[in-house]
């Protein structure tokens, strides 16, 4: 009985790393907030580590908690792979921002990675990725595709990066359908198959024939394609799942970046900086596109050229909000800032942001 | 708008279905005086074991078997534990929502990102193509009809007849039972294994007909609301079909009013289902004399044998 109560203990830290071997290699380490199982954030973060075991399997040695809650338990986390020798520790939630300072100031000799925060110190980065230029085209794909002229909108936490979202997907299809419509459902969870399938059955029933999902399960989607409607992937490819409905899916792609910044510290060239990288970067990339007549398609890969060649910028001022007051300067993107505190939405969504 | 109406009424049933299957088999463990609280677990278990079952073999229903056997399985785990080795039953029942959440996720590691199978609808000739009334009550999957059987089927056994007194008499006054010659723990193995095969079920209902994917944390802490829901429907089986059903209603209702844009604030709308549960089950708990004809006295009381 001990033993099994030992067990449940063990799996109760939720936490299982990697075993240690070779003590010459360089550790690197990652701290997931999910289960590297979920398909979606975690999944793909994790992807991304093995990509650094693959490229530079010789000299470093990778290893992850995963499950972490955010908050003090986190720390603990933290700080534990901080005394088990690991040189650079990835964090990969919001919610680590704070234990990943604290740790941090303790340990000056080790690098620490935090993605989607905005605090920084000597030994701590920051990194994250431009999903908003997926959304944006999305949302063109969305109005072509679109009979009924309505999106379906299954999204999380009104925080900036969703709302960021929601209006960039909305800027896009407002380019070409002026009057294109979105229904928001917002399911307060980042992950919970049964409800994201439950918001989209119901956006479905009430006239939506493209899905788009800011949470991270492959259910929406699977829905849409039992519908026989059409819809967008999150994080990962998600084609297996919606072999007739996947329009693309809007992929994080931390492969480059984490093979990069771990050399960086083979090398001794690493140094705390602020990333926030695109298609351009190769950190978002829109998996192939699907299910649609090559017109549509040929605008969809147009639109990414020119994001990636910087000729063109979603959030190109002057953005008019819900309220009719404007943003940004005529001809000017909003400034990074600006987005990063997204807390209102554009004209012409017919939704009520939570506050 | 019927279409609408109808989708609405679809999807609670597929919401709801999941919550009253683990409530039911939850039911019957307490009723023989045992709380388990590792309905989260063996859910998980179930969930993975059926899809994976329903993978390798292409048979949803060899799947829906396999949930089901791995949910007892993973419940006689509990019963050795709490009925032969006399653990604290809340401790074990905490680990094992553990140790089925883990399990799951290692048995699952080669399932994550594959499609699964889907657990196909019923269709009967003529009745299922009755407008609104045709897919509402012909046109289910197995396992919803098979829900409101194991309830009714419960509410037969437990009030209609001697099993169910025995398992009731075990459950209110272990001491009497045992001196009337009933084998307290071998009773309650048996419960609990009906238990853990419902939970074994409600997860593979997740996996096979909900959302037929396998995905870690799927179950999304249904088994908590299970638990819940038994101290709702005051330890009465029918009562649970109420309890399940109007959590599943009040969450999809919520999304229903959120797409019409009626600006009701979501964070109020997602809480909704737990405050009407809790609103009820105040209500319910006026009539005292019920209640406590009803809680069964032994519950969570280990019992040791004198002899």
């Amino acid at each position: 009985m001990k033993k099994w109560m030992a067990l449940a203990a063990a799996l109760a830290l939720g936490a299982s790393a990697g075993a240690a071997n070779a003590a010459d290699k360089l550790k690197a380490c990652w701290v997931y907030v999910g289960p590297v199982g979920d398909f979606g954030y975690s999944y793909q973060h994790d992807v991304g580590r093995k990509a650094v075991d693959k490229a530079l399997g010789d000299k470093v040695e990778t290893v992850f908690l995963e499950n972490v809650a955010e908050g003090p338990d986190a720390e603990r986390a933290i700080e534990r792979l901080a005394r088990e020798g690991c040189k650079i520790i990835f964090t990969t939630s919001f919610g680590f921002m704070d234990p990943t300072i604290k740790v941090a100031a303790k340990y000056p000799d080790i690098k620490f990675e935090h993605a989607t925060g905005y605090k920084k110190a000597d030994n701590v980065s920051i990194y994250n990725a431009r999903f908003y230029e997926g959304r944006y085209v999305m949302g063109q794909i969305a109005a072509k595709m679109s009979k009924t002229g309505t999106a379906g909108y299954i999204v999380s936490f009104p925080i900036p990066e969703v709302v960021m979202g929601i209006n960039a997907f909305m800027l896009g299809a407002q380019s070409v359908n002026p009057d294109f419509k979105v229904k928001i459902v917002w399911v307060n969870s980042w992950y919970d198959p049964g409800k994201e399938a439950d918001a989209a059955k119901v956006l479905l029933g009430q006239g939506a024939d493209i899905l788009v999902q800011h949470t991270d399960s492959t259910a929406p989607l699977q829905e849409a394609e039992k519908a026989g409607k059409l819809g967008f992937g999150q994080s990962s490819d998600m084609i297996k799942f919606a072999p007739k409905a996947q329009l693309t899916s809007n992929t994080d792609d931390w492969d480059p970046y984490y093979v990069a910044r771990v050399q960086a510290v083979l090398d001794g060239t690493w140094k705390s900086d602020d990333t926030w990288g695109g298609m351009k970067d190769g950190m978002v990339v829109l998996s192939p596109f699907t299910n649609m007549p090559d017109d549509v398609k040929k605008m969809a890969e147009d639109s990414v050229a020119k994001i990636k060649s910087g000729e063109f910028h979603p959030f190109m001022g002057p953005i008019t909000k819900q309220d009719g007051t404007t943003v940004g300067e005529a001809g000017k993107p909003l400034p990074d800032g600006e987005l990063l505190g997204m807390n209102y939405y554009i004209k012409g969504v017919d939704d009520k942001l939570p506050q | 708008m019927n279409d609408q109406l109808l989708s609405v009424i679809l999807t609670i049933i597929t919401a709801s279905t999941p919550l009253l299957l683990a409530a039911i088999g939850e039911l019957v463990v307490e009723r023989s005086g045992v709380l388990n609280l590792g309905v989260e677990g063996m859910m998980a278990v179930g969930a993975v074991s059926g899809f994976g079952a329903a993978l390798l073999t292409g048979n949803t229903y060899v799947g829906v078997l396999a949930a089901l056997v791995a949910g007892a399985l993973l419940s006689l785990l509990f019963g050795f534990l709490t009925l032969t080795m006399v653990s604290n039953q809340v401790a074990t029942g905490l680990a094992l929502t553990l140790l089925g959440l883990g399990t799951a996720g290692l048995m699952g590691e080669s399932f994550v990102g594959q499609p699964g199978v889907h657990l196909e609808r019923l269709h009967v000739p003529g009745l299922s193509d009755i407008p609104f009334i045709g897919p509402i009550l012909f046109g289910q999957d197995l396992m919803v009809y098979l829900s409101f059987a194991i309830v009714a089927g419960v509410s037969y056994l437990l009030f209609r007849s001697k099993a169910g007194l025995i398992i009731r008499a075990v459950g209110d006054s272990h001491q009497s039972a045992h001196a009337l010659g009933y084998s307290v723990v071998g009773v309650r193995y048996l419960c609990v294994m009906f238990g853990g095969a419902c939970s074994g079920l409600a997860g593979g209902y997740l996996s096979l007909a909900y959302t037929p994917q396998w995905v870690e944390n799927m179950t999304a802490g249904r088994g908590w609301i299970a638990l819940a829901l038994v101290v709702f429907s005051s330890w009465l089986p029918w009562r649970i079909v109420v309890g399940a059903y109007l959590f599943g209603t009040i969450t999809v209702m919520g999304f229903s009013l959120q797409a019409y844009g009626i600006g009701i604030p979501s964070q109020l709308l997602s809480a909704l289902p737990y405050l009407v549960t809790i609103l009820v089950l105040v209500l319910i708990s006026r009539n005292r004399a019920l209640i406590r004809a009803n809680t069964p006295a032994c519950l969570g009381q280990p019992f040791v044998p004198d002899r």
